[in-house]
């Protein structure tokens, strides 16, 4: 019997000879994260189990990114909890404020999560990784500590639903659109506990940060990971990542055998075809609720975020100035554009785009999750209404409980910046 | 072992933030994080919970974010232990590896507010004392009925390696 990528990467990480959907199995982690909400409880577990010395100082990443910079004082605390681990245990990958990023930006960039990594963090969004063709799932601080202690953590097989993409996408429409479609089509339990496999002419064509946003949004789903086969275009991207030749060369070498089996066995095939598809968007108060932008042109907004780990990367800020460049944000409404790192804030401020951010009347922020969770830099108050670029529009996600996110692409969000009211960007462009 | 406690009822897609709001993850103290359990949807919901009280929900109960606080609260709160029909894939493994006790319930609807409910979780049997009515769920797989013994996953890795 054949197996899927996932299984074929599961498989990999164990003494086991075969694997199965529903076997759980005790597998070794290339990487193991956490960021300044959820190392911190990991790290007392760790203490707490009397251990001195973490497994392996090169395979833990530690990452403040939520409420960093510190946004008070309880973050403060939290932060130096992963600073003084870090040091006491001489963890390199502990990215401090200035070097740090958004956790799901920041590790790929650096090479730090490559095809065929079985890759933990204490973060749902670490699914985001599948884009490269990890197996990377969301796992508890708990699961994190026990990590540290062995390199290990269990997992229940999951079955595995492939989904494929067939036609051609209409401008302004990408991967964010095709995941919040998906989302919609199948609901936010539609793939609980699977494997979701994104195929099809379409995702061959999409660029990695479109991938990414896919990936990101599998947990929305209910998805353990979000898998996309790496092909040339993952190659390129993590050929740009700082590697050893060496390195490069061993991953290319393994990305080749990273592919579904003919006969793999698919517990179920979604195939659609997806040309045509208007820009998507998810109203309060589920990822699920999904409609064409087009039906949402009386939604006025308060705010528009344009960032997160699903769509602030540098192809989401330059879509994003397109529609900027020369234009301004609506009088009274926020434009928050926060990069998702260090990098691309930099690549963003050679190109001229936090020029056209700032001149059109945004915030251009320092990296952060921030806002996404309702953490800082833009939060909401009663009765306010944003349409933003993250992933989640749950009750009070970003603020008061009586406040509303739509969820959209960049491209999206900023022309609605521009009307102060949900529009497609051909209206502004 | 039996878990005897009154019945809050909530729906389907019960995620972690509707659980604890991100705005209260600056602590690592179940009691604290308690204080705050459903207060973005059920303000009055932790002023209601007695010691020991039982938790019902719909399908996908705990989705969204990865955060261990979710279950940390609803131990912190009271709550002795969660029903519902499907529980997220990592609030599962967050509750099997703090040890918070929890069943899949197939027919959670029936079950009202205020129902006194006793789980023994040994035999998966749930009764509804005020209903007068029995429930048989499924029992957990050796794998994890083993992390659960042991009262959660540190202790049971613990136990594995010999104590070191």
């Amino acid at each position: 019997m054949g197996l899927t990528i996932g299984e074929k990467i599961l498989l990999a990480h164990t003494d086991g000879k075969s694997i199965q959907p529903g076997d759980f199995i005790e597998a070794r982690v290339d990487v193991a994260l956490g960021n300044d909400i959820t190392a911190p409880l990991a790290i007392e577990e760790f203490r707490k189990s009397g251990v001195k010395k973490v497994f392996d100082r090169r395979r833990i990443v530690l990452v403040p990114d939520h409420f960093a910079p510190a946004k008070d004082l309880k973050s403060a605390n939290q932060c130096k909890v992963l600073a003084d681990f870090a040091h006491q245990q001489k963890i390199k990958n502990y990215f401090e404020v200035g070097c740090m990023g958004i956790e799901h930006a920041l590790l790929p960039e650096k090479g730090l999560v490559l095809p065929g990594d079985l890759v933990i963090g204490a973060d749902s969004h670490t699914c985001t990784y599948g884009a490269l063709g990890c197996y990377a799932t969301g796992i508890g601080s708990t699961d994190l500590a026990r990590a540290f202690i062995d390199g290990k953590c269990w997992f229940k097989v999951p079955a595995t639903m492939r989904f494929v993409y067939n036609g051609k996408l209409n401008k302004w429409v990408g991967g964010k659109d095709l995941i919040l479609f998906t989302i919609g089509k199948i609901g936010v339990d539609g793939a609980a506990y699977r494997i979701m496999e994104f195929a099809g002419p379409v995702i061959t064509k999409l660029i990695m940060d479109d991938r990414f946003a896919m990936s990101n949004m599998a947990i929305e789903a209910g998805g353990r990971a979000g898998i996309i086969a790496p092909d040339r275009t993952t190659l390129e991207y993590i050929k740009q990542a700082p590697l050893a030749a060496s390195t490069y060369k061993k991953y290319k070498a393994r990305a080749a055998k990273l592919y579904s089996d003919k006969n793999a066995v698919y517990e179920k095939t979604y195939t659609w075809d997806v040309s045509g598809l208007e820009p998507q968007v998810a109203c309060p108060h589920l990822p699920s609720n999904v409609k064409p932008v087009g039906t949402l042109k009386d939604v006025t907004i308060d705010q528009v975020v344009i960032g997160s780990c699903t769509n602030g990367r540098i192809s989401d800020l330059r879509l994003a100035a397109r529609m900027l460049k020369g234009k301004k944000a609506r009088a009274g409404l926020r434009l928050i554009v926060i990069p998702a790192t260090q990098k691309i804030y930099l690549e963003a401020v050679k190109e001229g785009l936090a020029e056209i951010f700032i001149k059109a009347g945004g915030v251009f922020s320092t990296p952060t999750c921030g806002p996404c969770l309702g953490g800082h830099v833009g939060i909401l108050t009663e009765g306010e209404r944003c349409l933003a670029t993250t992933n989640r529009n749950f009750i009070g996600r970003m603020g008061h409980p009586k406040s509303e996110v739509y969820l959209s692409n960049p491209a999206v969000a900023a022309a609605s910046a521009v009307t102060g009211r949900i529009t497609h960007p051909d209206e502004v462009i | 072992m039996i878990i005897k406690g009154k019945a809050h009822t909530f729906g389907d897609d019960i995620n972690t933030d509707d659980i604890i709001a991100a705005k209260y993850l600056v602590t690592t103290d179940d009691a604290q994080l308690g204080q705050h359990c459903m207060e973005n949807i059920a303000p009055d919901f932790v002023r209601k919970v007695a010691p020991g009280d039982i938790l019902v929900a719909g399908r996908n109960f705990g989705c969204g974010s990865s955060r261990e606080h979710a279950p940390r609260a609803l131990k912190g709160c009271g709550i002795s232990a969660v029903i519902a029909r499907s529980f997220a894939g990592i609030f599962f493994r967050n509750a099997i590896n703090i040890g918070l006790p929890f069943v899949e319930l197939d027919d959670t609807a029936g079950i009202a507010a205020g129902d006194v409910l006793e789980i023994d979780l040994a035999s998966g049997i749930i009764k509804n004392l005020t209903q007068g009515k029995t429930y048989k769920t499924k029992a957990f797989p050796e794998f994890l009925q083993a992390i659960v013994a042991h009262g959660g996953l540190m202790p049971w890795v613990k136990a594995k390696t010999g104590g070191a």
